[in-house]
């Protein structure tokens, strides 16, 4: 197996948060809280869990976005938590990201056509004549009119805006692009053309994603590896097919069995998972997920489970929970 | 058949927009039976949100208003009701949840002070009665301790949590008709579980019809009797939801159901798309609105609007549904 593109070790991401509006006291977020995978280029790194859970936290903390607590992020070999400014400004066409709100994300007051060429002037891509062709490429390869390039953000639906924002983020040629939540404001119909333009962009330019979304369908249908997060760590990470026939861990089953399916003949199906997130200011003692979970032990409540393997056939399963745990007695 | 609770005739919509008026709503009909759950689906822009402010009256004015058709609640003419008349029947009669429960809950009063002055209002219930009421409410919806929780404020309470709250403050006074609008949209899919649960229990309790108004076919699936499938300002497809996924007519629902991302045993190399966008509805095209991105438009297509038309148990408005031969046959 080649190296992986990406490799997160025990990455940290903690906020200080005043506990109340006049206390002086102060109680640390974990909204990252040591977690570890690595991604092989070309592929996709699906994150999963609820609102809450830190996966948007975690994929900021890779690009730097948010600096880390501690724990490392290498690209490519390279360290991107010791680089100084200059260089990790250098790095950063390297890894590129793509927000939920396409709108909120593209200048109002500019043309695409700038915003396109704003990331190419950033990164020295060419003279003036180069990076015109390299726009009209962009919009090409992402299925927009050249004519785009005259027109402002606002005059795009949401399905066109997003488009722009892959074009913007592709600008550079990354390696890594981090797409939180890309497809999640769009509409059905569109939201299956923006996901195959995805795919298409992944097999025509060899580029991996860290692909954050609540939607577990649409992380099905792009991811190869999976990691689903609850409270700031990652509680179970496997292949894709792995993980949707044979979750290992309660909350993944939960997550799993909630997701509504589209045919009237199957519904009573589901155990509703009780309860909501516990406050990450004040996590549960032991496993964090025992006061939601079904099959939860008296050791749950006290004991923090351990990371198990349980791969099978060389292919790499890992999950946090003492029920697979063979030196806990059930 | 009993009576239907509710009728919508011919409910046409117009808003003023910069770029003229538009009509949103199109010429709507339909009609629910007492306790029964109807989803309203459809993409942004689609006007089922417009459909369900409009039989509240809470079009935003002057913008919006209803041109035409009319809307009858258990006999009573909605559309023509004073709005003394309407803000009786609001809570009362037909009460509404929205998909942002913060845009609905007053931030200044507490849960209970909110709660109470409904009770008060429409039942005449005593200060003391109403408070008992909410309470009973709020820990029928799962509110974990509702005598303690009543005193909060929203911004206190967790998204689902104030779902929860929107769902017992508006079933409270027991209305006959509850709108959901896209209620579970902004929560995580455990959430949106318990709440749509707890959402079927209480309607069950109290025989309340309900409208689910979404963008989401597997919440339809899954809580719906009959659906409404609207594009552009039309309906395009009405039919019994079991019907509805097993042999959808309109080639926009058909697509619709295929462009769902749903989990599957095998992942799929592409996902079916709907190809194109939904027009704007100040440039319509004259015939049917769905022609531009529909494999099967011929000319008449082109040329002119299909009128909704019964097919079996569902009704459609398309020139060449779906299985048409073997229906036919």
């Amino acid at each position: 197996m080649t190296d992986p593109l990406l490799e997160v070790h025990h990455l940290t991401r903690h906020f200080p948060v005043r506990a109340g509006l006049l206390s002086r006291s102060r109680k640390v977020l974990r909204a990252v809280d040591g977690v570890s995978f690595e991604l092989q280029a070309g592929k996709t790194f699906g994150l999963v869990g609820e609102s809450g859970c830190g996966k948007s936290t975690l994929g900021r903390a890779i690009l730097r976005l948010h600096e880390p607590t501690s724990g490392r992020v290498t690209l490519d070999g390279i360290d991107i938590t010791a680089l100084g400014h200059s260089a990790l400004k250098r790095q950063r066409k390297h890894m590129q990201m793509i927000f939920q709100d396409p709108y909120a994300s593209l200048s109002p007051r500019r043309t695409v056509g700038r915003i396109l060429d704003e990331p190419l002037a950033l990164h020295r891509f060419g003279d003036r004549a180069q990076r015109q062709r390299r726009v009209l490429e962009l919009l090409d390869i992402v299925g927009l009119a050249p004519a785009a390039r005259y027109r402002y953000p606002h005059e795009f639906s949401g399905g066109q805006r997003q488009r722009i924002g892959i074009a913007r983020a592709l600008a550079v040629e990354p390696k890594l692009i981090v797409a939180d939540e890309a497809v999640s404001a769009l509409d059905v119909s569109v939201q299956s053309q923006v996901l195959n333009l995805l795919g298409d962009l992944q097999s025509q330019f060899g580029l991996s994603f860290v692909f954050i979304s609540h939607d577990l369908a649409v992380v099905q249908h792009v991811s190869h590896f999976v990691g689903v997060m609850y409270l700031g760590k990652l509680v179970e990470t496997a292949p894709v097919d792995r993980i949707y026939t044979m979750p290992a861990h309660p909350y993944t089953r939960a997550l799993l069995e909630a997701v509504p399916v589209a045919d009237p003949s199957r519904r009573d199906r589901r155990l509703v998972l009780p309860g909501e997130v516990p406050s990450p200011l004040d996590p549960p003692s032991g496993c964090p997920f025992h006061t939601r979970c079904r099959q939860a032990m008296p050791v749950c409540r006290t004991r923090r489970p351990r990371t198990i393997d349980v791969s099978q056939d060389g292919r790499p399963h890992r999950v946090t929970c003492h029920l697979h745990d063979p030196d806990i007695d059930g | 058949m009993s009576e239907p609770l509710l009728e919508v005739d011919h409910l046409s919509v117009d808003f003023s927009t910069e770029a003229g008026t538009v009509r949103a709503v199109d010429d709507v009909s339909f009609s629910i039976q007492p306790g029964s759950t109807l989803g309203i689906v459809g993409e942004s822009g689609c006007g089922k949100s417009v459909t369900s402010l409009a039989l509240m009256g809470l079009l935003p004015r002057p913008a919006g208003s209803v041109a035409s058709g009319s809307v009858r609640l258990a006999g009573i003419e909605l559309t023509t009701l004073a709005e003394r008349a309407l803000r009786r029947m609001r809570g009362a009669e037909l009460s509404m949840i929205f998909q942002e429960p913060m845009t609905a809950l007053n931030p200044v009063y507490s849960i209970g002070a909110q709660m109470t002055a409904v009770l008060q209002r429409h039942e005449g219930l005593s200060r003391r009665a109403a408070r008992a009421r909410a309470i009973d409410m709020l820990a029928r919806v799962g509110i974990p301790v509702p005598a303690k929780r009543i005193d909060e404020y929203p911004h206190e309470l967790s998204g689902g949590m104030r779902q929860r709250t929107m769902i017992a403050m508006a079933l409270s006074c027991r209305p006959k008709l509850l709108i959901a609008d896209e209620p579970t949209t902004a929560l995580d899919v455990t959430t949106q579980a318990q709440v749509l649960g707890q959402i079927s229990d209480l309607q069950q309790e109290l025989g309340t019809a309900v409208i689910l108004v979404t963008h989401d076919l597997g919440v339809v699936a899954e809580t719906c009797d009959d659906a409404l499938v609207m594009y552009c300002g039309r309906v395009v497809e009405q039919a019994p939801v079991s019907v509805l996924f097993e042999t959808p007519r309109h080639r926009y629902t058909e697509g619709l159901i295929a462009a769902i991302p749903k989990i599957r045993p095998q992942r799929l190399a592409r996902l079916p798309v709907i190809p194109g966008t939904v027009p704007d509805l100040a440039e319509l095209p004259p015939g049917c609105r769905f022609a531009a991105r529909c494999r099967f438009a011929d000319d008449a297509c082109t040329q002119s609007q299909p009128a909704l038309e019964s097919m079996g148990p569902a009704r459609v408005a398309c020139f060449h549904p779906a299985g048409e031969q073997a229906s036919t046959a």
